[in-house]
């Protein structure tokens, strides 16, 4: 028998998820930003795996799967982005990247 | 055992992800970046508690390789020095922090009030990588097509953003 439940592993996850969103309304720092983004992305893993071990259901881990595929591409593109915003206007301060226009 | 595993592993978690969020001493990305792939590891020793081992293995390999070394290398092309004397307004931060608080409140009652299932999975079936190849090339054979043509797209996205000037 399994003394840890699911409700732990949910706990856990809500938790590593709000640490990720005050990340990113608090950080001004767009790479820490994105960072705070992987946490989120990973606690939502996290809830994923646990209800697919809790479930009997191995489709939970599948989509674990795809979300970390998803993850590594948006990733390289998000940081080509700001590779590309820097070369522009020599600042990650997302106070200074307000405007539209480049 | 497993219940103490479990709390090392989710308490190593919490702080390192805290300490990716807000570290006391330093404002460096790069500090960002290292608690992030300690955070990331230790999620992997969660994943291997929940028995999937494959995840697990993919999680560090991915995440703590590649995903974490682009990071970096993209940090270190920046040379970002400015960053440090900018303040976080006070204000700001607490008036998000309740809120986020509050957020996470909620949402761990509700987890603590619900009665989700508490049943184990069968040994046969638990955490084993071939089932879960199996179920990746029958069942899901078409959204792992379009993820493989997800990271084709990410890729040329990629090199044409890249190239010194977007025409």
């Amino acid at each position: 028998m399994n003394p840890v439940s699911l409700q732990d592993y949910l706990v856990v996850s809500v938790l590593l998820f709000c640490v990720g969103l005050l990340g990113v309304i608090v950080r001004r720092n767009i790479l820490v930003i994105y960072m705070s983004l992987e946490l989120m992305l990973n606690a939502a893993n996290l809830a994923l795996a646990a209800f697919s071990r809790f479930n009997n259901n191995l489709d939970g881990q599948v989509i674990v799967v795809f979300v970390i595929t998803v993850a590594a591409a948006e990733v390289a593109l998000g940081l080509a982005l700001i590779v590309a915003l820097f070369r522009r206007r020599q600042t990650t301060h997302v106070e200074d990247l307000a405007t539209m226009r480049l | 055992m497993q219940l103490a595993f479990f709390y090392l592993f989710a308490f190593l978690t919490l702080l390192c992800g805290v300490l990716v969020v807000a570290n006391p001493f330093t404002r460096n990305p790069v500090t960002s970046a290292m608690f992030l792939v300690l955070t990331i590891v230790s999620m992997a020793g969660l994943f291997v508690q929940l028995h999937a081992f494959f995840l697990a293995a993919v999680q560090v390999l991915v995440y703590a390789g590649a995903v974490m070394v682009l990071f970096v290398f993209v940090i270190m092309l920046l040379d970002l020095k400015e960053e440090e004397q900018r303040r976080i307004k006070a204000v700001m931060a607490i008036l998000a922090a309740v809120a986020v608080a509050v957020i996470a409140v909620a949402m761990i009652r509700t987890i603590k009030q619900s009665v989700v299932g508490f049943s184990l999975a069968r040994p046969e079936v638990e955490g084993s990588t071939i089932e879960l190849g199996q179920r990746l090339f029958t069942q899901f054979t078409l959204p792992f097509e379009v993820l493989s043509l997800l990271l084709l797209v990410a890729m040329i996205g990629a090199v044409l953003l890249s190239k010194r000037d977007l025409k």
